[in-house]
């Protein structure tokens, strides 16, 4: 009985409203013009993150001794006789040392020119963590003797572009995983609070002002030092996602709480109940789903703050481990002022940063605009 | 008004209780026990390890450890022990306060003073040229981390030839008594942390000037002052502005609070002598008092500024009454 009344409940509100709504909302999203160019803009990074390793000419852990802190390499389409080729190529990059100062000075051979070839084999990767492959999307022919590094490389001779794209993987899931935990107990919390109110609305309100009144990166930076420094980095990964998440679901908890707060008292809600629906079932099932555009808003807002928060953890060294890499951990080498002078290329992961940041505010307003309901179509 | 005020800070006696017991235990369950590193140090004496042991309670267990620790905060006014400078923590954090006072205020009056006149201007000019390139600009500025924008700025004037960035002063001025050449030394060298920190506060100031008076443009009252023929200036600076300002008094006592530790990442690359570094440091070295000392008083800063942005909000706006 219970069963068939909700699922006329829910067939009922499908054809009412919910769709109308819904489409209206998608409808809106769509028209918005930088919204729209945000999320194309995330569909890219996401993906080059996901393939990174097709994307890249090289692996992201080769090391290469006789290229350290290589420039980026110049593409060619036209030579030195004037001769325009369609298929682009580099120059041999040849390493010198300055005649007075005895640094390390790359230059460029422009006698020897190697080709850039699409889908070349070369060094292994494991596609999607999978299948492990050699397959390039691009990159020099096998047995060239030099190397397309499109970022540079780093201390090691490891290429930045590779490094770039895979520790993208970490940054971008690391706000997914942490909004994810966020809402969860954010959800849950906030909706204890706001659908029973009383003494335990009042408890889980006063804990999280407790928690809110640590201001975010020292208590962030002090809680990362509780990770053992013996951790693999893949624990490592987990245990940033949480200290993340430690302050973050107080902010989703607030907004679940007013909305709850707001429905509770609704006739729907009063049926659900006098049909005799549990406490869980009414939160969960009845008024939860009718927040989840605000929700959905407020964790696309939060995005930026949770790839800001991690990039600065692991930059100080408080966050992500090698092996493992992310934005962060990437611009880390910059610190040392005289390698921020001579490779200023070691910079560039922070334009991924700043991109995917922006491309993130760019959808949440978006979004915030398209769920707006008092907005004119 | 009084009143309130009194019962704000009663209010706050609990709180601070709950935020040290939450400082000490985030500390606690950092890996190592209090002081490890220094008493493991031969040059130590064991008489001065014992007698540190005991003063601050750690041969006893952990909850004594805190009540210890706590009795000495409310007694004598002391915060516990440095184990890497030697010296009681309170000291060491009143030292850095002066220069993170003036780098967080000159911050603090650098952004506002540009972002709300170009918030008001925007708003009113919309869809200018300037607006967009605004609106740009604020949108870039609230997605740049303000450590980036120090890298970046360093790296400008490195490659411009520069050799001293970073710092507050150049090398010969450090420890020298103040002169003219001095603060002009210092001139050149705050505007990058100055850029660097006020410009992600800026951009969001001016995001929010702009909307603000923007939705309050919108209004009857707007409409009716122009209807009866008020210059427009009167319209927008007396009518709109004050209005729409209100929101933007409460950011302005939250300010300083989260300047001090919003910081602290710009000023570990800047190197300035400012609280964030000094933290960074003591978190690294596990210098424990010196740690949750800072927890508690960033956490103060925050409730007091909290009270403060209540208590600015209600003094401009009288509509809101305290009580």
């Amino acid at each position: 009985m219970d069963k068939q009344n909700e699922k006329i409940e829910t067939e009922t509100n499908k054809l009412d409203k919910s769709v109308s709504y819904k489409a209206k909302i998608v409808r809106r999203f769509l028209r918005h013009k930088i919204g729209m160019f945000g999320a194309v803009i995330l569909i890219i990074i996401y993906l080059s993150a996901i393939f990174g390793g097709f994307i890249a000419p090289y692996n992201m852990l080769q090391k290469n001794e006789e290229y350290t802190y290589a420039p980026p390499t110049k593409i060619h389409f036209i030579d030195q006789e004037g001769n325009f080729s369609l298929r682009p190529f580099v120059y041999k990059l040849e390493k010198g040392r300055d005649p007075v100062t005895f640094a390390v000075e790359y230059q460029v051979n422009r006698e020897v020119k190697y080709p850039i070839h699409f889908l070349v084999r070369g060094e292994k990767y494991k596609l999607l963590g999978l299948f492990e492959t050699d397959l390039h999307l691009f990159g020099l022919e096998e047995g060239a003797d030099s190397k397309l590094f499109l970022m540079g490389t780093d201390r090691f001779g490891r290429d930045l572009f590779a490094r770039t794209l895979i520790g993208g993987r970490v940054s971008l899931s690391v706000g997914l995983f942490g909004i994810l935990l966020s809402f969860l107990i954010g959800i849950i919390m906030g909706g204890i609070s706001g659908y029973y109110g009383g003494w335990i609305d009042n408890l889980i309100q006063r804990f999280i002002e407790l928690l809110r009144s640590f201001p975010r990166i020292p208590i962030w930076l002090a809680l990362s030092m509780i990770l053992p420094p013996e951790w693999s980095s893949v624990k490592i990964y987990f245990g940033i996602v949480t200290v993340l998440s430690f302050i973050g679901w107080t902010g989703i908890a607030r907004v679940v709480r007013g909305q709850f707060l707001s429905y509770r008292d609704k006739d729907f809600v009063d049926a659900a109940r006098a049909l005799g629906a549990s406490d869980r079932s009414i939160m969960f099932r009845h008024i939860l789903p009718n927040t989840m555009s605000y929700l959905i808003v407020a964790a696309t807002l939060s995005f930026p703050g949770m790839i800001l928060a991690e990039s600065s953890m692991s930059f100080l060294g408080l966050g992500i481990k090698e092996p493992m890499t992310s934005w962060g951990l990437l611009l880390k080498q910059a610190q040392q002022m005289s390698v921020l002078k001579s490779s200023p290329w070691i910079l560039a992961p922070g334009i991924f940063i700043i991109v995917t940041v922006l491309a993130f505010n760019f959808v949440g307003d978006a979004m915030r605009d398209a769920i707006d309901p008092f907005a004119v179509d | 008004m009084m009143n309130y005020i009194l019962r704000r800070f009663l209010y706050m006696i609990p709180l601070m209780i709950l935020i040290s017991i939450l400082s000490f235990t985030v500390i606690k369950l950092q890996p190592g026990e209090f002081g490890s590193q220094y008493f493991s140090n031969p040059r130590v004496s064991p008489e001065t390890v014992e007698n540190l042991r005991a003063r601050l309670g750690l041969d006893q267990p952990t909850y004594m450890q805190y009540l210890t620790w706590v009795k000495g905060i409310v007694t004598e006014g002391d915060f516990g022990y440095s184990f890497a400078y030697k010296r009681p923590v309170a000291e060491l954090i009143w030292e850095r306060m002066g220069w993170t006072v003036v780098v967080a205020g000159s911050t603090i009056l650098f952004t506002w003073v540009l972002a709300i006149p170009i918030g008001i201007f925007s708003a009113t000019h919309k869809y200018s040229i300037f607006d967009y390139v605004f609106t740009f600009i604020g949108f870039i500025g609230i997605s740049v981390p303000n450590f980036f924008m120090a890298l970046l700025l360093m790296y400008l004037v490195l490659s411009m030839g520069g050799t001293e960035v970073g710092g507050l002063f150049s090398q010969q001025y450090i420890g020298a008594p103040w002169s003219i050449a001095k603060v002009i030394d210092l001139l050149k060298h705050i505007w990058i942390p100055l850029i660097a920190i006020g410009t992600a506060g800026m951009a969001g100031i001016l995001r929010q000037m702009r909307g603000n008076l923007l939705d309050i443009l919108g209004e009857q009252y707007v409409q009716t002052a122009r209807a009866k023929g008020l210059n427009e200036n009167v319209v927008i600076y007396k009518h709109a502005v004050r209005n729409a300002i209100n929101p933007l008094i409460s950011m302005f006592g939250m300010q300083l609070p989260k300047l001090i530790s919003g910081t602290i990442i710009s000023a570990i690359v800047l190197n300035l002598p400012t609280m964030g570094p000094f933290f960074y440091d003591a978190l690294i070295n596990q210098d424990q008092y010196l740690v949750m000392t800072f927890l508690m008083f960033s956490a103060f800063m925050m409730l007091i500024g909290n009270l403060i942005a209540d208590l600015l909000l209600a003094l401009v706006d009288p509509r809101i009454r305290l009580d």
